[in-house]
């Protein structure tokens, strides 16, 4: 098989890109996408040039790293996937694609196809988290948990963070993935009693990054490899609502007998 | 010579470690704050390690060559981890774990490291309730399980295939929560290069930065590393492409002595190589060991399709060489029983080197939608990848390198020959022995990082006389030329080739004379042959740009520069062991039927190399002793 491929290329942050076309020749229908781009950047080498940077690490899609847009469309045509998990038997021989990094405030682009997603782990760190202390855990099955309950937790955990929702968000918004992370923790009884602070740390976290706001287009759910459900973001929504009456109802001043009165 | 002292407490092995731990020196609260420690890697030992550390109060700075620590390798682990629980009133305990993994082992590990292991199996799994991850439930509301390889109870816990994942993840909120706190400073997409060892102390390390290129040296009071196994060498492998032995490398060329490398894992399940571009190969759990049968027809060449081969006619060699534990038998035996059809000729696909893993039986009795719930993830990526549908025909699977037992070697308090150096995870040689069962990586990972290292790193810090080292102290400087000075030879190479050839080359030659067979005419062929392509990587290899910039080529060069000289070590270490155990097979040491033959008398020892300039390393030996269980034949049959 032959293709035509348009690579964004770019050289770091402040440069300007542009897309770069190149032929991909001796690929193969078993082969996959990314195998299929280090075959071209091996004939770049031998031709003296400098190869196209992207991220890929595990090539089973759990990792997260791999992060293209092809075709206009994160992680590529087919639904449910990592873009290492895409294979050549899906695109028509001698076809052009156009290869494209993550475009997002939040992610500055680094190089070529690769772009800086710390924004992400900021988030998780503003709340994304359940404290505890390392030794003194409890019997794992003291604490009863439905199976129903814990497979919905399960759904929601299964975000491998790689951001094809953000890129995918015409607001380049990151709220799949804070429904996520915080419906995770909400379905299970760890996670409540940091319930309150931990949507409203999180999505403040969120739009402090730069990400924008749900526009409820569900491009994110489309293009999401875990398929993860927009459902979580109906319950993200829920959980700030019910954040917001919480934390109006407490005092603003703790109400303490012993407190000196000024 | 250094003597290496494995540090073992002396009395009763079940009271051994809470004795040791009463024994041990404490730091106090306010003189935590001024000690330092570096994690190199966050995977599940490093990011558990640095997490504990900075909740104890030590400053932490954790390095990861990802762009988060939440991409470690780690998350990739599919079964399960094991804990003995007995939760399924199955007969397990704490005493049955350690039996079963020093037994797995082929009895080539510590008593006492395998025992603590076990002991700390059940704090993780209520650890890792308490983190919030969502491991399978009963319908009750219990912790569900299922059994894996090597073993005869039901002991290890999961998250649907994605066991790995949620660990990880649940380690790195920990993390999440000490970055937040200020206890911890992470530092992702920096790749340490070198070890700086002041007065023969490890007091920092030398790291590259891979977005600007810019080498810095980080001092601190010890360095753990946590940075993986380098199943990589065989250049296909099951690892992440990333997973890498350079940080455990250049800490042996610094003196940490390196143990039983050739101690590496050849996982059954893989979904057999295609052709020449493949980049990986990926794993099918063992897991579906538990339902699927492994088969390939009775005569040579078959070519039929797998349906069309009546039962009579199909050989189900596991279940006829081992028929106790039949299909569950663990991997180094599953492994090599599945070469052995292949090399007679009995192979299935395109290019013979597959067997069948059929799922037809199961099918049949229970109906596709139990399979589906339980195996649907994998079934899913097998379609994905080969294009078939494995609710049909059979799957077809070839073993692939997978985890290295072996690693740095490690004392009791998993301090490596270089005082200060800690060393937890793959990255260390200690629990597994010369094979590791399933769902027991990750239990090691994690009991080393949230159980067993914040412990004795404390008593290191605690009694060593640590001085101040400035960073730009001599041996830093030194170490920083070093580097500089390597980085400059690549770069200025611009030769024809590129290091994925090199590679690639490196690994065939592994994969042929040190894989799942090896012997003493290929070893020594192989000791010839690696020095030769090592010179030519150093005069022929082919990388743009220069070191001071993101060079994604460059960082890969200098990885591959390092497995062409750790491909030595590993393969003097297999010649040494004229033995079959676990994972290594000897040719020469094997039974008529073609079992592996242990050696007690002449094997019985941790095999330990030291590094030295300019000549082959030194083997020191640590014997194994065994006061609690008495080494036997390893049978499965």
């Amino acid at each position: 098989m032959k293709f035509r491929l348009k690579i964004w290329r770019q050289n770091g942050p402040a440069e300007r890109g542009r897309l770069v076309t190149y032929e991909a020749q001796d690929v193969t229908p078993g082969m996959s996408f990314l195998e299929m781009l280090d075959g071209v950047n091996q004939r770049l080498l031998g031709n003296g040039e400098e190869p196209v940077a992207f991220e890929q690490d595990c090539r089973e899609g759990i990792c997260g790293s791999c992060s293209l847009v092809i075709d206009g469309i994160p992680h590529g045509p087919d639904r449910g996937i990592t873009t290492c998990q895409l294979y050549m038997r899906r695109f028509p021989d001698g076809a052009t694609i156009t290869i494209e990094p993550w475009r997002a405030k939040a992610f500055p682009i680094i190089k070529d196809l690769v772009v800086d997603r710390s924004a992400l782990d900021r988030v998780m760190q503003a709340g994304g988290y359940i404290s505890v202390n390392t030794g003194g855990a409890v019997d794992g099955n003291v604490l009863l948990i439905g199976k129903d309950q814990a497979e919905t937790a399960m759904d929601a955990a299964s975000c491998i963070g790689c951001g094809a929702c953000v890129a995918a968000c015409k607001n380049a918004s990151a709220t799949l993935f804070v429904a996520a992370k915080v419906s995770h923790f909400a379905i299970l009884p760890q996670g409540k009693p940091e319930r309150t602070h931990r949507v409203s740390a999180m999505l403040e976290a969120m739009d402090r990054e730069g990400f924008g706001s749900c526009g409820n287009q569900y491009e994110c759910e489309a293009v999401c490899p875990k398929s993860i459900s927009v459902r979580f973001i109906a319950n993200l929504n829920r959980e700030y609502l019910r954040a917001g009456i919480v934390e109006a109802g407490l005092p603003s001043e703790p109400e303490s007998p012993h407190a000196e009165s000024v | 010579m250094r003597k290496l002292d494995p540090k073992i407490p002396s009395g009763p092995l079940e009271s051994k470690w809470d004795r040791h731990r009463f024994s041990e020196k404490l730091v106090s609260p306010s003189n935590k704050r001024k000690l330092t420690v570096i994690v190199v890697g966050a995977g599940l030992a490093g990011a558990s390690a640095a997490s504990t550390l900075g909740q104890l109060g030590y400053q932490v700075e954790c390095f990861c060559f990802q762009d988060s620590p939440r991409r470690a390798h780690s998350i990739a682990a599919q079964g399960g981890i094991n804990a003995a629980k007995n939760y399924q009133d199955d007969g397990d305990s704490v005493g049955r774990l350690f039996y079963d993994t020093i037994k797995g082992g082929d009895f080539r590990s510590r008593e006492a490291n395998v025992y603590r292991l076990a002991q700390v199996s059940t704090q993780i799994i209520d650890q890792c309730v308490a983190l919030g991850i969502p491991f399978a439930r009963e319908y009750g509301g219990q912790l569900a399980n299922r059994s894996f390889g090597g073993v005869q109870v039901s002991r290890t816990f999961y998250c649907r295939g994605q066991t790995g994942q949620q660990l990880l993840l649940g380690a790195y909120s920990a993390l999440c929560w000490q970055i937040e706190r200020g206890q911890v400073t992470m530092r992702p997409r920096t790749e340490m290069l070198d070890l700086i060892v002041v007065d023969g102390q490890a007091r920092g390390i030398v790291v590259r930065d891979l977005v600007t290129g810019r080498l810095s040296v980080h001092t601190a009071h010890a360095v753990v590393l946590a940075t993986g196994g380098y199943s990589n060498v065989y250049y296909l492998s099951t690892n992440a492409s990333g997973s890498n032995v350079t940080a455990t490398y250049r800490a042996w060329k610094q003196g940490a002595v390196f143990a039983n490398p050739c101690f590496t894992q050849i996982h059954p399940t893989a979904i057999p190589p295609g052709d020449a571009s493949q980049a990986k190969l990926t794993l099918m759990s063992e897991s579906l060991r538990n339902d699927g049968r492994l088969w390939v027809p009775k005569t040579m060449v078959d070519h039929r399709s797998p349906g069309d081969i009546p039962e009579a006619e199909r050989d189900y060699f596991l279940e006829r060489r081992y028929p106790r534990f039949g299909n569950l038998a663990p991997r180094d035996i599953a492994s090599r029983a599945v070469k052995a059809v292949c090399d007679e000729g009995r192979g299935v696909g395109s290019s013979g080197y597959g067997v069948y893993l059929d799922f037809a039986g199961v099918i049949g009795q229970q109906g596709t939608e139990v399979v589906r719930e339980r195996y649907g993830n994998l079934f899913e990526m097998y379609h994905r990848i080969t294009g078939e549908d494995a609710y049909h025909s059979p799957m077809r699977i070839y073993p692939a390198p997978h985890y290295t037992m072996g690693g740095l070697w490690v004392d009791y308090h998993l301090m490596s020959s270089i005082p200060g150096l800690f060393v937890v995870g793959e990255a260390n040689f200690a629990d597994h022995g010369a094979n590791r069962l399933g769902a027991s990586s990750l239990m090691q990972g994690l009991a080393d990082g949230y159980f067993i290292l914040p412990y004795t790193i404390s008593h290191y810090l605690a009694t060593a006389a640590l001085p101040s080292v400035p960073e730009d102290h001599a041996e830093s400087r030194a170490a920083l030329h070093r580097v500089t000075s390597r980085i400059t030879r690549i770069v200025s190479a611009k030769g024809r080739r590129t290091a994925a050839y090199f590679h690639r080359e490196v690994g065939k030659l592994l994969w042929n004379h040190c894989g799942m067979s090896r012997h003493e005419a290929g070893l020594t062929m192989a000791l010839t042959s690696i020095p030769t392509l090592r010179e030519e990587f150093w005069k022929e290899v082919m990388v743009p740009g220069s070191g001071d910039a993101f060079n994604q080529e460059l960082e890969y060069a200098g990885r591959v520069a390092d497995y062409l000289e750790f491909a030595e070590l590993l393969c003097h270490d297999a010649l040494h062991r004229q033995e079959s155990c676990g994972a290594h097979f000897r040719e020469e040491s094997q039974t008529g039927d073609g079992e592996p033959k242990r050696d007690d008398t002449r094997f019985a020892h941790v095999a330990a190399w030291e590094y030295r300039d300019g000549t082959v390393p030194l083997l020191h030996k640590e014997p194994l002793t065994f006061e609690f269980v008495q080494p036997t034949m390893r049978s499965y049959q």
